[in-house]
């Protein structure tokens, strides 16, 4: 190896590539330093600010996109239970006036029924009364018919008023107790 | 048979197949520039790949300058690019490895790493520049060593001076009479190996994938005479294929640089080890 180096640099043509030349090593550390220099300096600096800037805007974005959401959310939560209120509200409402009605309706039939029963029971003692006059008129008149009658029968006049009275009720109470045994 | 070292560009030549003139081959010559101030063997000299270097830094920095001296939080094109690369990196590499916590402080350094290296990395398939500097050992050793210092400072200030050498070398008592070997080990692998595979991984894949590109361009400019030139066709094919293999590997290459990087940081702050 060391044979073949002497070699080489006694041709002083070619020499080892491993070898660095020093002023290559020099210029390579000053370009070197100059790119790191201007990136690590200023402009990465600059760019990282950026980088921060933009992630903070992406972020405040999505922060009120987010608060926007929860807004419309509770919105139409509010809103729902406004809707469902309504509803309860009016389905009371509703049961309130068939409760109402229900109770008028129960209410005006009571009182059509208590007027009928007035009307039939002014009825009933109407006739009654009109039964009770036409029984005493019908009474008086088929006693005197009877006595008329049975005084023309007999040909003498069965003047004598009580006795005459006596035997005509007693003759209707008679008719009167067969008429109750026979009903 | 490599003719002129510092020849730069295969069209320099009129070397063609058939012409008795042989493969003019990539070789170590091809990563050799001569200055474009000064002269190679003097202290100070100014040449393509420095020139590269400095010029990579000014794109980097004119790219994050224009997306980044006044971002707004509704951004524009350029800063959606440049937010989605910067991102992939604080989150996908920083967080995922160390932490949000403890990583946030060396995000920027961790950034700045990936697209430095990246963007040394393009220059190989720049039209005109076409030559990654990363080739060159000097730019990945001097970002290891960075790295490095880094990860053996917070070592020491994070675990004291015991602490520190027993995150060193592994130390684990259940070891038994293997500790001392272990130790050695592990001692070289950390504080001697870690730091010159870090660079030597970058500078190798990039030193590998342009000398790929320069042999199937070299190819197909050499192999453009009589039937030579169905060949050079197909090696024609392979550069651009090859071009978009070193795309991929440019990138993937600056990403595990700076995984790295947050694995060694990591293990720096870890409280057990």
């Amino acid at each position: 190896m060391s044979h073949l180096l002497i070699q080489m640099a006694a041709e002083g043509e070619t020499e080892n590539p491993l070898i660095p030349p020093i002023p290559e090593l020099v210029i390579g550390l000053i370009a070197f330093v100059i790119v790191f220099g201007f990136l690590a300096k200023k402009l990465l600096p600059n760019i990282n600010k950026v980088l921060e800037e933009r992630r903070e805007a992406i972020e405040g974005g999505i922060e009120k996109a987010e608060a926007a959401q929860t807004e419309a959310q509770s919105v139409l939560e509010q809103y729902k239970a406004q809707l469902a209120e309504a509803r309860h509200e009016a389905a009371r409402l509703r049961q309130e006036a068939q409760e109402q009605g229900a109770a008028l309706i129960a209410e005006m039939r009571a009182e059509g029924q208590r007027q009928r029963e007035e009307i039939v029971a002014a009825g009933h003692s109407q006739i009654e009364a009109d039964r009770k006059a036409a029984a005493s008129a019908l009474r008086q008149d088929v006693g005197s018919l009877a006595t008329e009658l049975a005084g023309k029968l007999v040909g003498e006049s069965l003047e004598d008023h009580a006795r005459q009275s006596r035997v005509i009720d007693r003759f209707l109470d008679d008719l009167e107790e067969k008429a109750e045994a026979t009903r | 048979m490599s003719a002129d070292p510092t020849q730069v560009l295969a069209f320099e030549t009129d070397c063609h197949i058939f012409d008795g003139c042989g493969f003019p081959a990539p070789g170590l010559h091809s990563f050799l520039f001569e200055p474009i101030w000064g002269h190679q063997d003097d202290a100070v000299y100014f040449n393509k790949t420095m020139l590269l270097a400095l010029l990579g830094s000014v794109i980097i920095i004119g790219f994050f300058w224009a997306a980044f001296r006044k971002p707004k939080v509704v951004p524009g094109k350029l800063q959606l690019v440049a937010e989605a690369g910067y991102d992939f990196i604080r989150r996908g590499v920083v967080y995922e490895t160390i932490g949000k916590k403890e990583g946030e402080k060396y995000v920027p350094l961790v950034v700045s790493l990936f697209f430095f290296i990246w963007m040394m990395n393009l220059w190989s398939i720049v039209p005109i520049a076409q030559f990654p500097v990363t080739s060159i050992i000097s730019y990945p050793l001097v970002l290891a060593l960075i790295v490095y210092i880094l990860w053996v400072s917070l070592t020491f200030k994070r675990h004291g001076f015991v602490g520190a050498f027993k995150n060193f070398t592994g130390y684990d008592k259940s070891l038994g009479a293997v500790l001392p070997l272990s130790m050695t080990i592990e001692f070289f692998s950390n504080l001697l190996v870690r730091p010159f595979t870090h660079a030597v991984r970058l500078f190798a894949n990039m030193f590998a994938g342009h000398t790929l590109l320069l042999l199937f361009t070299i190819a197909s400019w050499y192999l453009l005479n009589g039937i030579g030139i169905a060949y050079a066709g197909v090696s024609f094919i392979m550069v651009i294929v090859m071009t978009a293999f070193e795309l991929f590997v440019q990138a993937l290459q600056a990403y595990v640089f700076v995984l790295l990087t947050c694995s060694f940081i990591q293990g720096a702050l870890a409280e057990h080890h």
